[in-house]
């Protein structure tokens, strides 16, 4: 059950459900009687979230390809910086979208990932595959900027070849219903895997960051930091799996999830999950949630920063060790400044 | 400067001030000894306005304003600063960050200028260098892993880039050795002027060794129960709290 097959066979019987485990607290079916109709084309004139940063651009409106696919494969021992932007346009419409990105070995793409909502009320699916090649390297770095009446889900499958290197960082400030889910397949033999996110939620907004990763062989590396700030009716959900399969000993995982609450009514739901079938290993994760220290509210208070302006200083402290870890410089920023425009609470 | 009459104040269900007066004229320095338990971090509390402190009864006003009715924030620009007993660490929050943004905060409510990023910085060494303090101290967060003693320097940095005109030192000496003691007597000390007062909070006499009261009091089960000059901190230092206890 997926939105991608529902919006394939018009059927919103195949939507996922509270029944289905992995979708019980962003459940699809019982919010959506009916898929609005498909969407028309469309244009977007202004630029994105990431604005001129990179080299290159790919933009997909309303599900459309509107450039060159060719821009997501990466030849062997090449380098780019590109931007992705999906751009859902017209309001109570549906649209889904596939793309491969392809790194060949030592390949090493920077992606500026965007979801933009330009209308309310809108249906979006995006299915993105990577395949990274022995010793290659993505850094993704996903700015979520769905509108507050939107429904979003993307879903990323990443498969590694010995060596490579996959980083990335999803920020986002929810949606109606919104998932951004990154699956991946890590052979061990020394690839590295870093996938961290923030969520900023507040109003009736709702964002879910489900992560799963495999590992299938020995010696391979995983290390995640989410962490969420969710304000009035908000709702954050975590979702991470990591699997240790049979064989892939001495690997490294750690996992931590920690988010603040800032009002009574705001929600967070994690599940933070380590399967481990293989012996020597070294896995760790640690889940909080809690509200935001009065003391240190207090603290700052005493030194003359107004509440409203202390609180804001304290969460987007919070949030911004997830954004210092981003490698490319430029995006870091972006990611910075997109974060503290949407700083919630 | 500072005048506290029959104050009363309690948290949660407990009455912890019970009628203290005190009266603090600028450009003295007064010392608040007491036993454990006795009130002394809840005046302090409830003298720069954290919250869960109710005041039930009496007065605080700082050169006539009632100090009472104003936000945390509004007692800090109007020069209220309290080096806390135990300083919060601000984790991803550099030092000079934070410093910066409260000092702007304060000339912001005061209607002055706000300081400028070289101005700022210059004054910062200065005082870095009075203080001993390793400069690259203050491009970490705020008192992340910083030790006990480091984290009390920091409190009087802050103290003297602030230039506060009411001090509150609540149980500055705990966790300094004595070298350390004495830098911060020393930058304490240089703060002292005709328009400022200082209330230092203690349990030891050792600090007013360094830092010397015109006056202390000693506070008992709430409220003020003796007065005297510098030779009642050693006459504690001999004989105890008890006898002030038992009379309260």
């Amino acid at each position: 059950m997926t939105l991608s097959l529902a919006l394939e066979a018009r059927d919103v019987s195949q939507l996922p459900s509270r029944r289905d485990e992995d979708w019980r607290w962003t459940d699809l079916r019982g919010l959506i009687r009916e898929l609005p109709v498909p969407s028309p084309e469309a244009s977007a004139d202004a630029s994105g979230p990431f604005g001129e940063l990179g080299e290159a651009e790919l933009l997909v409106v309303n599900g459309r390809v509107q450039g060159d696919l060719g821009l997501l494969n990466v030849a062997e021992g090449e380098q780019r910086v590109v931007r992705l932007r999906f751009v859902s346009a017209t309001q109570a419409t549906s649209h889904g979208v596939k793309l491969t990105a392809d790194l060949k070995p030592g390949a090493r793409l920077t992606l500026l990932e965007s979801y933009e909502g330009l209308a309310p009320d809108y249906l979006v699916d995006a299915d993105l595959s990577f395949r990274l090649g022995a010793g290659a390297r993505l850094e993704r770095i996903v700015l979520a900027g769905d509108d507050a009446e939107g429904v979003s889900v993307s879903l990323a499958s990443v498969d590694l070849a010995p060596g490579a290197d996959f980083a990335q960082t999803v920020l986002t400030d929810g949606a109606r219903r919104q998932r951004l889910e990154t699956r991946v397949e890590h052979p061990g033999q020394d690839a590295k895997v870093r996938m961290d996110g923030a969520y900023l939620v507040a109003d009736r907004r709702h964002a879910d960051l489900t992560t799963a990763v495999t590992h299938a062989g020995a010696d391979g590396e995983t290390e995640q930091l989410i962490k969420g700030v969710v304000a009035d009716q908000g709702r954050g959900v975590f979702q991470g799996r990591i699997t240790v399969s049979p064989g892939a000993d001495r690997t490294d995982a750690r996992m931590g999830h920690h988010a603040l609450l800032l009002s009574d009514r705001a929600e967070v739901n994690a599940k933070p999950e380590l399967l481990i079938f293989a012996d020597d290993v070294a896995c760790a994760h640690g889940n909080t949630v809690g509200a935001l220290n009065e003391d240190a509210l207090f603290y700052a208070q005493q030194r003359g920063i107004p509440e409203a302006e202390a609180r804001a200083m304290l969460t987007e402290a919070f949030i911004g060790e997830v954004i210092d870890r981003i490698v490319h410089d430029g995006a870091r920023e972006v990611a910075r400044a997109w974060a503290a425009e949407r700083r919630v609470g | 400067m500072l005048s506290i009459k029959n104050l009363h104040a309690r948290v949660e269900a407990a009455e912890i001030l019970k009628g203290l007066s005190l009266d603090l004229p600028a450009g003295e320095v007064h010392a608040i000894m007491g036993p454990n338990g006795a009130g002394k971090s809840t005046l302090s509390y409830v003298l720069t306005g954290k919250q869960g402190y109710e005041v039930t009864q009496g007065t605080a006003t700082l050169d006539g304003e009632d100090l009472l009715s104003l936000e945390a924030n509004e007692r800090a620009a109007r020069g209220v600063f309290l080096s806390f007993q135990y300083p919060l660490e601000i984790p991803g929050v550099p030092a000079m960050t934070f410093l910066r943004t409260a000092m702007n905060a304060q000339h912001k409510a005061r209607g002055e200028p706000e300081i400028s990023a070289t101005d700022f910085l210059k004054r910062a060494r200065q005082v870095a260098g009075q203080l001993k303090m390793d400069f690259d101290m203050l491009k970490r967060p705020l008192n992340v892993g910083f030790s006990g003693g480091e984290k009390k320097r920091m409190e009087i940095f802050q103290m003297a880039m602030l230039s506060p005109r009411l001090l509150i030192l609540d149980e500055t000496d705990s966790g300094l050795d004595i070298d350390a003691l004495k830098i911060v007597a020393d930058g304490v000390n240089a703060l002292r002027s005709p328009d400022r007062a200082m209330l230092v909070i203690t349990h030891y006499q050792r600090l007013l060794d360094y830092i010397r009261p015109d006056k202390v009091h000693v506070l008992a089960a709430g409220r003020i129960a003796a007065t005297g000059g510098p030779e009642l901190a050693h006459e504690l230092e001999r004989e105890g709290y008890d006898k002030y206890a038992r009379a309260a």
